[in-house]
């Protein structure tokens, strides 16, 4: 145990502390920190960049919430039937899942090209003639919703296959007993016993929301202007473009709370805390 | 139901088909002929640049911290599962509950400290430097499965086992190991996944071609040659190669380990 908790404790609950303390510097990267007490907090509100890139954090994060968990609901419980082509069906939308954060990004950032990729050909038939998806301000927030739907949709369709499969198939024979019609029994059946799978994607989905950030780094760096510069995005450039590591902190201390608080209200509004582990389910 | 399953079968079969495509077409004929045309030739041009470019060095490394990654936290974690399956001392209850609470920690929120640590000691721009907070943050879910599969240990066999004499080594060698066999893949696929895919940490944490990884020479790529699509997509197919390899091996196990390891995101 020791061993563990030592090798934890330097680079995870260590940093945690050291953020916060870092938080009350001024320090540019090189020679030692300078104490200079509540500074970057007393500033931190006041920057349009920190409180834009808090809304647009969160924005992204429920935009990802609604558009992952209906889909992957509906797709893993379909994918849970066994007829054989819906195996086949199942592993080609396991692929994204073996292709790296950074690698995704880089396709999708070549495909969406409006000069060389894909975009150009698509835009037109979307209402957007030069394909420049990527180049718009209203447009740009939502190809990373897509991509990252693109990423990450076949995980959590995997966990509510997994679930799904689960279900008594009594159930559903006793309800067709009663004349229920599909949408019914989806509705009345699967939905309720899918509850526990339900909190535990939509707790990951939250909380991963803090990792997103190099799919932005990578597709628009957070641009164009700062449309898509999101809070850890922006948290990292204060900290290794401009050297402000003082103040970056603080934003860190912000993802820290956000990160947690985001958790634990999701875990409260569900009540997932009185409800059994589903380990098993899940993986 | 089945038609939206089938065109979002289209959304993801599509990008992966360009994907192999392009990567198999001349750089050329890709710009004049636009990315959905058939190529009229394919060829094995851009996987050259992506190897001249060094790509070989960024799989050795990429394998380097994710063999390194997986030994350290395997060495670590199983241990302290042990201890907190068997004992009973506060110490190990409230060190277990650390590491519950660290699995909430995001790791970029963190990164700040952990270049000031890693400066510090000296391991700025080595792959030591990467591989030891890749192992520490993969401890948390580590422990949460290691320990769950070693639950499932009835505790009549450590009794059984004690009256016949054994030592806790002993106990750790002949009943743990080959219970926890299972659960120490799923953390090995778990961790070697992290370590692979991880962005930020070699982002922030080094600088030298000599060490970097898969998915920083992608983005090198990307900035070095920004029009030249087809090698950007054979440097991606290429470091997709090893995780599918792994994928047909072990289907099954590698699922679950992608399923553990967005649980610790």
């Amino acid at each position: 145990m020791a061993p563990a908790l030592l090798f934890f404790g330097i680079f995870g609950i260590g940093p945690v502390l050291g953020v916060f303390g870092l938080s009350f510097t001024d320090w540019r990267g090189l020679g030692d920190p300078v104490w200079t007490g509540l500074d970057n907090w007393r500033a931190l509100p006041q920057d349009q960049a920190v409180t834009g890139g808090l809304r647009l954090s969160l924005i992204l994060t429920a935009l990802c919430w609604a558009t992952q968990t209906p889909m992957a609901l509906i797709f893993g419980v379909w994918a849970a039937g066994r007829q054989r082509f819906r195996a086949v069906v199942g592993a080609v939308y396991f692929m994204p899942l073996l292709l790296s954060g950074a690698a995704i990004a880089l396709l999708w950032g070549a495909l969406l090209d409006p000069n060389f990729g894909l975009a150009a050909d698509i835009g037109p038939f979307v209402g957007v003639p030069d394909g420049n998806f990527l180049g718009d301000r209203n447009l740009a927030l939502y190809v990373i919703v897509a991509v990252i739907l693109w990423q990450w949709m076949p995980f959590h369709m995997l966990l509510y296959q997994a679930a799904a499969r689960q279900i008594p198939r009594s159930l559903y024979e006793a309800a067709m007993i009663d004349g229920a019609g599909r949408a019914q029994m989806f509705f009345r059946i699967t939905v309720p016993q899918l509850k526990h799978t339900i909190v535990a994607s939509s707790v990951l989905i939250v909380v991963g929301a803090m990792t997103f950030f190099e799919t932005v780094f990578l597709i628009t760096g957070g641009g164009p202007g700062t449309a898509t510069r999101i809070l850890p995005l922006h948290m990292y450039i204060q900290a290794f473009r401009a050297f402000e590591m003082g103040y970056a902190s603080a934003i860190a201390v912000v993802l820290v709370v956000l990160g947690f608080g985001l958790a634990l209200v999701t875990i409260w509004v569900s009540g997932y805390s009185r409800m059994t582990s589903q380990r098993e389910g899940a993986s | 139901m089945g038609g939206a399953a089938l065109v979002w079968l289209a959304l993801v079969s599509i990008p992966l088909y360009l994907l192999l495509a392009t990567s198999l077409r001349g750089a050329g004929n890709y710009i004049v002929d636009g990315p959905l045309s058939i190529p009229d030739a394919l060829t094995l041009e851009n996987y050259r640049t992506v190897f001249e470019m060094g790509f070989h060095r960024y799989l050795f490394n990429s394998v380097a911290v994710a063999v390194c990654s997986i030994v350290i936290v395997v060495a670590v974690a199983l241990p302290a599962a042990f201890a907190i399956v068997r004992s009973r001392s506060r110490v190990v209850r409230v060190g277990f509950g650390m590491f519950l609470l660290g699995l909430a920690i995001p790791a970029q929120a963190v990164i700040i400290p952990i270049y000031l640590i890693i400066s510090r000691i000296g391991l700025y721009d080595s792959l030591a430097g990467i591989i030891l907070p890749t192992a520490a943050f993969s401890l948390p879910i580590s422990i949460l499965i290691l320990t769950s599969s070693l639950r499932d240990i009835p505790h009549d066999l450590y009794e059984a086992m004690a009256i016949d004499g054994a030592r806790t080594r002993q106990m750790f060698v002949n009943l743990v190991l080959p219970v926890a066999r299972p659960g120490i893949v799923t953390v090995s696929i778990y961790v070697g996944l992290q370590a692979w895919n991880n962005f930020i940490f070699p982002l922030v944490l080094t600088q030298s071609p000599e060490v970097r990884v898969l998915p920083m020479g992608l983005w090198q790529f990307q900035g070095q040659y920004t029009t030249d699509v087809p090698g950007l997509m054979a440097a991606v197919v290429v470091s997709l190669v090893p995780i599918f390899a792994l994928y047909l091996f072990g289907r099954r196990q590698l699922l679950s380990g992608l399923a553990a390891g967005a649980l610790g995101k």
